[in-house]
């Protein structure tokens, strides 16, 4: 079950993310503690074309996974929206009916649908509901039973492990793949470019929202048609997430939110597990099989480096650089100097 | 309800003290509104020293009439940030939730639900309203549409809309404005008190976009809800909501107490708003569901 690894193990569980069934298999077969997943419409946060689950490939691919010794984490957990609850209501009984052993969710309706229709179905507080201190992590405990809270990226490591003695929910923090600079679940920064809520509909900076128009010898990544970013002759020309674009400001041009990096925090696994943190999260719902494959099995060497007392620290970078193609890396705010 | 209500929201920036009182002052004696927020919501290390003028600014108010409100921070961090919320929340003096923590803390008394609380939903207001919610501020990106659709089921709960400001899009570990000046958030200079309305954020071929505000992003655009009397009460509208900006905020409260009157239509609103010394374009995209920068006028 679902949280005892650690109650018998001060294990960190890996939680490893499947965007579709063959992705799950991946996942499973590299070794994932557990694997996240989603339905395939807008009750989940990664509702990109080609993605996600119908629910007869949710109920099978539970199945794989248990059969792999893994648990499946189903996410609903964008924000329904007024007057259509029900597509909510309706997505966690399929998660309940699928046998998977937890939902992921934020909105206060989704919770307290689950909580009163499914009592026995285990409750994970989604990162979009912002929780980040023991009041807010304890109103969902005590108001709908939340068994696991999964932490805004915005918390240093001290302040994870101060958390941590303060609460009696497990904790989950992300630890490779992209990164939001913004507390997750309160941003209209993609709304207010596109009018589509990433809250409501599980798409920031969607793509049919972004145009790479030509001017000159410079090539603009539009969002919305704001310009988000420039490149020149010769420059990789990046995709126009709002956050990681180049602005002025101050007379200044600058990646003024955060630069186009991507989270690794793996040099941190050892920290994070002695600051009480109960799971690790890889996000990349988005990720085809063979990045999930390499990229669970270089996580999984780390884990079980640790149980076993040593380090695969050098190991486990040489695994993952692979993966972040000499892309840019941060540790995020879990070291305090990102602020 | 058959009257439309104002208030003016809580102050995003960080005025000085000296501010902050002359601004409640003026508010008190001119402004045109039944309802103020008060209280720090965006920064904690802005608190010790606005603490100082609260209780004093709060009085003002208060002996002026109006009901004061005090808002919580929108994304505690800290243990100052944490006593903060649990303190005000412990009060019996009517507060606005900007964080879950709050209403937890509230314990079953009334309070304001923020616009930093994720209520999209009628089903989530109805479970916050059994918890003690008594007025609701949409979260900025929620379409009238689905406003509507909540007022609708719960009509004892005061609808109160975010009308005039810079949005409120995004909160953030990171403060932008120490960033911005190649500091950390930690050793910050309080820089953000250079910037009365925001720092100006604007994309590389100069279109104005956003504005920071410390850890806070804001629209560079002006939101102005200028729907008529009428409409507003057919929808279920209780209340407008003015954020305050380095402007005369007199002056635009009086426009909106020209338009809720029904003394005015939409259009000369919208014209004696064009007319004021506005820190960006008007926009209200959001409304009607569209990208929140636009302005449908046009």
């Amino acid at each position: 079950m679902l949280g005892q690894r650690n109650d018998n193990n001060p294990s960190l569980e890996l939680v490893c993310p499947a965007g579709t069934p063959a992705a799950l298999k991946a996942a499973a077969e590299a070794g994932a503690h557990s694997i996240y997943c989603g339905l395939r419409n807008e009750t989940n946060a990664r509702n990109f074309p080609g993605l996600n689950f119908s629910e007869k490939e949710l109920n099978a691919g539970v199945r794989l996974a248990h059969r792999h010794g893994s648990h499946v984490l189903v996410a609903v957990n964008t924000f329904a929206r007024a007057g259509d609850t029900h597509i909510w209501k309706r997505a966690v009984d399929a998660v309940a009916a699928s046998g998977a052993d937890a939902i992921i969710a934020a909105d206060i309706a989704v919770l307290d649908y689950a909580k009163e229709k499914h009592p026995d179905l285990r409750l994970h507080l989604s990162v979009q509901a912002a929780a980040a201190t023991p009041e807010s992590i304890s109103f969902y405990q005590d108001t709908f039973g939340v068994q696991r809270v999964v932490l805004p990226r915005v918390m240093s490591v001290e302040e994870i492990a101060k958390l941590n003695k303060e609460i009696t929910v497990e904790t989950e923090v992300f630890v490779f793949g992209g990164l939001c600079v913004m507390t997750e679940g309160r941003c209209a920064l993609s709304s207010y470019a596109t009018g589509k809520s990433p809250n409501l509909t599980g798409v920031c900076s969607p793509p049919g929202d972004v145009s790479y128009d030509e001017e000159g010898s410079n090539l603009y990544a539009r969002l919305g048609g704001f310009t988000i970013d420039g490149f020149g002759e010769g420059e990789t020309a990046g995709y126009p997430t709002l956050c990681k674009g180049r602005f002025k400001a101050e007379g200044e041009t600058s990646y003024l939110f955060e630069d186009p990096v991507s989270l690794n925090a793996a040099s941190l696994l050892p920290r994070l597990k002695k600051a009480g943190v109960t799971a690790c999260k890889i996000e990349g719902r988005q990720r085809g099989k063979a990045y999930i494959s390499q990229v669970v099995k270089a996580f999984r060497t780390a884990v079980d480096a640790l149980d076993a007392g040593g380090n695969a620290e050098e190991e486990v970078s040489a695994m993952l650089s692979a993966m972040t193609e000499g892309g840019r890396e941060t540790t995020g705010a879990y070291k305090k100097i990102w602020r | 309800m058959s009257k439309i209500e104002l208030s003016i929201g809580p102050n995003f920036f960080n005025w000085s003290n000296e501010k902050l009182v002359d601004f409640y002052a003026r508010i008190a004696d001119e402004a045109p509104v039944e309802r103020v927020y008060i209280g720090e919501v965006i920064c904690g290390k802005r608190m010790p020293f606005n603490d100082k003028v609260w209780p004093e600014i709060y009085d003002r108010l208060s002996n002026a009439g109006k009901t004061v409100v005090f808002s919580t921070i929108a994304l505690p961090v800290t243990v100052r940030d944490r006593k903060s919320i649990n303190a005000l929340s412990a009060d019996s003096e009517l507060v606005e939730a900007n964080d879950i923590a709050s209403v937890h803390k509230r314990s079953g008394q009334p309070f304001v639900g923020g616009p930093f609380l994720n209520i999209y939903n009628e089903q989530t207001a109805k479970v916050l309203m059994n918890l003690g919610m008594e007025t609701f501020c949409p979260p900025v990106e929620l379409p009238l549409t689905s406003v509507e659709a909540i007022a609708q089921a719960l009509p004892d709960l005061t609808i109160e809309l975010f009308a005039f400001g810079r949005l409120p899009l995004a909160v953030s570990g990171r403060c932008y404005h120490a960033r911005a000046h190649k500091l950390h958030k930690d050793n910050c200079q309080f820089i953000c008190d250079r910037d009365l309305d925001g720092m100006d954020v604007t994309t590389l071929d100069d279109q104005k976009f956003l504005s920071a505000n410390g850890i806070q992003t804001l629209s560079h655009s002006v939101q102005a809800i200028t729907l008529g009397r009428d409409e507003l009460l057919t929808k279920g509208i209780g209340r407008l909501r003015l954020s305050p900006h380095n402007i005369d905020m007199i002056a635009i409260a009086e426009i909106y107490r020209d338009l809720v009157a029904g003394n005015i239509e939409s259009a000369e609103a919208e014209a004696r708003l064009q007319a004021q010394p506005l820190p960006g374009a008007l926009a209200n995209g959001y409304v009607t569901g569209k990208p929140g920068h636009l302005w449908q006028a046009d």
